[in-house]
């Protein structure tokens, strides 16, 4: 048991713990490796050119953070407390843009507001490149985040507490600000800093759509790609380290408070018509919906014809992806691979790992540490963790540089990078079980690991099903984790989606960004039936 | 009566060589002491019941048993067998817990034969013997459902069958009933005890529900604060609990703050009470307990051995009798509860604000050290 623990702990110091430790140490060397202590922060302070991105990256996130948690909320609340049709349309669609990379909104943004877009009247003369592409481009992708963690907290509402405040009389708006509001108000917490946390340490639209604004991530990128000034890189990750973990230890504290809040006797909650309401609650779905959808359906648009907006002769020129700046084809099919391998890799060691954490005993000490290493990848940009690679697997004296730029390190990184939600995931479902279980089977003299692979693994086959898919997801759209690492023969999508914007092939930069969406999507319909197919063939228990 | 039976116990356990033999267990949680230097003996084919409130240890002791728990000192022997170091998978007991922790994606076959399948045993035998698990429990309709499909009382039964399965020489029950509806548990209290008269299986049930243990149990063992205060059958922890605290957590008891007069009488205000003082010395401060049903009401005017003039201050019927709160002045204004028959309360007329005459019997009057009413 402790030999298992071992193990996957292993994996998480090496492959987590010890490069991030590496890259703190980077930050305090100078460029010949000698200590020369905190003189490389004295310098990023007093080089305004650099210390003012800190600035940059709190006011758009800030302005991100504004934006995204109310129109989520109020997007979560027609879902959940209204009758307003088509509830599941707009769910999906809300959703999208998971499966797209952050990099695909900043190209469809310069398409619709660039120098020679399409409604760049809108702007009144501002220009899309800066924190206004920024933050209308991360309101896109950090929206569905908000959306779900909100409406997970809308869910637990109880209606005991509704038929109370209305036997006492209460208006509706009364009802709202003191039984809906409070109810929701830890998820609206947590929402905030998953936002705040997701547009600060992006990379991905500060990068296509930032132009001379430079924030954080962007800083992290060019002192190491374009200066090779390491030691910089590794000061500005650690700055931005810091609202990340910040961040993420509020959430922690808040979500544990959480728990507390739903008892097992609460009665589901049953919205009933309100015309009104419910009308335009349609509306603002629907205008959300349509921007969502605008953006994609714009990207595909200009993917398939010469030159958006001015000629529009259908080609598929674009997607001859081996003629461009980036990677070709085969970078596509670096990245379903990358994307395979770690959902297949990624789901076991985070499933394993989660059940010696919850369910064996003992040990208290290596599995506290354990969980905590589990839980950090979450405060830990990809951007960071990629650099910390650099330092830790390039290193000559280090045996395991054989990895490097080669699709095992990859697979590695990307685990790393999302095993945290991965990890939530399986302990939840590893709780939902009766804790009597092994001890069960100890009675009747069976080993541990009979009862983890007839009982446990079945039960829990929805939610490993569901870890994979979202191991899939990410390590189809991730760039930041990667773009350090790859290498000359993995190259990945995202990453040539990047590059051809770079080289100003943004049509084919959009075509790129397509394909990993329908990718993706394709994934999630499979993950989809796959999932009804088994609910089918294996949880025939869970009916009554 | 209790004390000749308490006696005869003890002859027994001389004669025949426990089964389950606890030698001064002690469990500590960091600062806490779940169980306090604690010895016990059971003989094979008891039915063992460990009762006491939330907290008392019982559950702890019941896993430490299992080996589920490992005390910080202390030494477990189960048949002759030294098994203090034995972690739970090399132990011989089946385990049914409140829960059931019946596998949810298993039929009820597969269940019950779940601790069979990897024994030595031929594939038919393995099909025989649950078959008879299932048709000793009454299944064998529901074989091939799974738990989530089964009513409350039939999991409960599977949870039993698997346990029994492997024919273990301990059958440890940790609260098996209590989230059951109350008809079904009346029931099953009763086929439970049943089955272990049949088989003859040493069995340990650790409970919360006096009744239940009362009903099912050849001896109770009371614990609290990780100590046992008691062990003896149901009836002599009934009739004469060997603490405040047993006699006030088993059913009700009355609770009388007095002094010892002389031998064999007890003073309480105006009033005397004839009764065994357990060689207390007059002057001794102590406290009188009697049941509310041995309270009777008495034709005598009072001033004679024991009878009280007392006043009926309310009056509760609860179905098959009546419980009646009496007040007298001679006794200082102390409430005593009786329970009172029907059938006398219709012929008498008694209600609320009657005067009567109440006899404490004396051979019913137990006595505590001390003048704080254990509360």
């Amino acid at each position: 048991m402790r030999a298992f623990i071992g193990v996957i702990g292993l994996y998480l110091v090496v492959a987590l713990a010890l490069p991030l430790g590496l890259m703190l140490g980077k930050s305090l060397q100078g460029s010949k490796d000698e200590f020369v202590g905190l003189a490389n922060y004295v310098r990023y302070f007093s080089t305004p050119a650099l210390f003012q991105s800190i600035g940059n990256s709190l006011w758009v996130s800030i302005l991100s953070t504004a934006i995204t948690v109310p129109s989520a909320f109020a997007y979560a609340y027609a879902l959940t407390r209204t009758r307003m049709p088509l509830r599941g349309l707009f769910k999906t669609i809300a959703l999208v843009p998971i499966l797209v990379p952050s990099l695909l909104p900043g190209l469809a943004l310069v398409y619709l507001f660039g120098n020679q877009g399409l409604i760049k009247g809108l702007l009144l003369g501002h220009s899309i490149y800066g924190p206004i592409g920024i933050v209308m481009a991360e309101v896109f992708t950090t929206f569905p985040h908000a959306l779900l963690i909100i409406l997970a907290a809308l869910a637990l509402a109880d209606a005991r507490l509704y038929e109370a405040a209305v036997a006492l009389r209460a208006s509706p708006a009364r009802i709202f600000w003191t039984v809906t509001l409070p109810g929701a108000r830890y998820g609206l917490i947590s929402a905030t800093f998953v936002v705040f946390t997701t547009v600060i340490t992006d990379f991905g639209a500060p990068k296509v759509i930032g132009g001379q604004y430079n924030v954080l991530a962007t800083d992290v990128y060019k002192q190491v790609i374009g200066q090779q000034n390491f030691q910089m890189g590794a000061v500005v990750s650690v700055i931005l380290l810091m609202p990340a973990i910040f961040a993420f230890l509020v959430d922690r504290a808040v979500r544990r408070r959480q728990v507390a809040l739903l008892s097992a006797r609460a009665v589901v909650y049953e919205p009933t018509p309100k015309r009104v309401l419910d009308l335009a609650m349609l509306a603002y779905c629907t205008l959300i919906g349509m921007a969502i959808l605008s953006i994609v359906a714009v990207s595909q648009f200009a993917a398939l014809v010469k030159f958006f907006p001015y000629n529009l002769t259908l080609t598929w020129a674009h997607y001859d992806f081996d003629t461009k700046g980036g990677g070709g084809w085969a970078s596509y099919y670096n990245s379903i691979r990358l994307a395979f391998l770690t959902a297949m890799v990624g789901t076991v060691i985070v499933f394993v790992g989660a059940y010696l954490v919850e369910k064996t005993r003992g040990f208290a000490l290596g599995r506290a540490l354990f969980h905590f290493l589990a839980m950090l990848p979450m405060a830990v940009p990809g951007l960071v963790l990629g650099l910390a690679y650099i330092f830790f697997f390039n290193a000559p004296a280090n045996p395991l540089n054989v990895l490097y730029r080669t699709m095992t390190i990859l697979v590695v990184n990307t685990v790393v990078h999302f095993y945290t939600v991965g990890h939530l995931t399986a302990l939840t479902a590893l709780r939902q079980m009766d804790p009597e279980f092994e001890t069960v089977s100890a009675s009747l003299k069976q080993p541990f690991y009979r009862t983890f692979w007839r009982v446990t693994v079945p039960v829990c086959l929805p939610s490993t099903l569901d870890i994979a898919i979202y191991m899939f997801v990410n390590a189809m759209t991730t760039v930041s984790g990667v773009v350090f690492i790859y290498g000359p023969r993995t190259e990945l999508a995202s990453i040539s989606v990047l590059n051809m914007d770079d080289t100003g092939e943004i049509a084919s930069a959009a075509a790129m960004a397509m394909m990993i969406f329908y990718t993706n999507t394709a994934a999630r319909g499979l993950h989809l039936l796959l999932a009804r197919w088994l609910e089918h063939r294996t949880q025939a228990w869970r009916r009554r | 009566m209790g004390k000749a039976l308490r006696r005869e116990v003890g002859a027994q356990e001389i004669a025949a060589a426990p089964y389950l033999r606890i030698q001064r267990l002690t469990k500590r949680f960091g600062a806490f002491t779940a169980l306090d230097d604690l010895s016990l003996e059971i003989a094979e084919g008891e039915f063992v019941c460990f009762l006491g409130p939330s907290g008392c240890g019982k559950t702890t002791l019941l896993r430490t048993i299992a080996g589920l728990d490992v005390q910080t000192s202390g030494r477990i022997e189960q048949g002759g067998r030294d098994i203090s170091a034995l972690p739970a998978t090399k132990r011989d007991f089946g385990i049914v817990f409140q829960s059931y922790a019946l596998f949810p994606n298993l039929t009820v076959t597969r269940n019950v034969a779940y601790g069979l399948d990897n024994t030595r045993a031929r594939r038919a035998d393995v099909v025989k013997r649950v078959h008879e698990l299932l048709d000793m429990m009454g299944l064998v309709e529901h074989a091939a459902k799974y738990p989530a499909q089964l009513s409350g009382g039939q999991q409960q039964r599977v949870a039993l069958a698997r346990a029994l399965a492997t024919s273990p020489g301990l059958l440890l029950l940790d609260e098996p009933l209590s989230a059951l509806d109350a008809k079904v548990r009346v029931y099953l209290r009763h086929e439970i005890k049943q089955l272990q008269r049949r088989l003859g299986v040493t069995t340990i049930m650790v409970t919360h529900d006096q009744e239940e243990a009362l009903t099912m149990a050849d001896r109770i063992v009371v614990m609290n604060h990780g100590a046992i205060e008691q062990i003896g059958t149901p009836l002599e922890i009934y009739r004469a609990p060997a603490s405040p605290f047993v006699a006030d957590f088993i059913g009700v008891m009355n609770f009388v703050a007095g002094t010892v007069a002389r031998d064999r009488a007890v003073r309480v205000g105006r009033t005397e009470l004839a009764c065994e003082v357990d060689g207390f010395a007059p002057g001794t401060p102590v406290t009188l307990a009697i049941r509310p049903e041995d309270i009777l009401v008495h034709d005598a005017r009072g001033g004679e051995g024991n009878v009280v003039r007392v006043r009926v201050d309310a009056l509760a019927f609860l179905g098959s009798f009546f419980r009646a709160d009496l007040v007298g002045d001679a006794m200082d204004g102390v409430l005593l509860r009786a329970d009172l028959p029907v059938d006398l309360v219709r012929r008498r007329s008694i209600a609320e604000k009657s005067e009567l005459s109440a006899l404490l019997p004396p051979e019913r009057i137990r006595i505590y050290p001390g003048d704080t009413i254990h509360r």
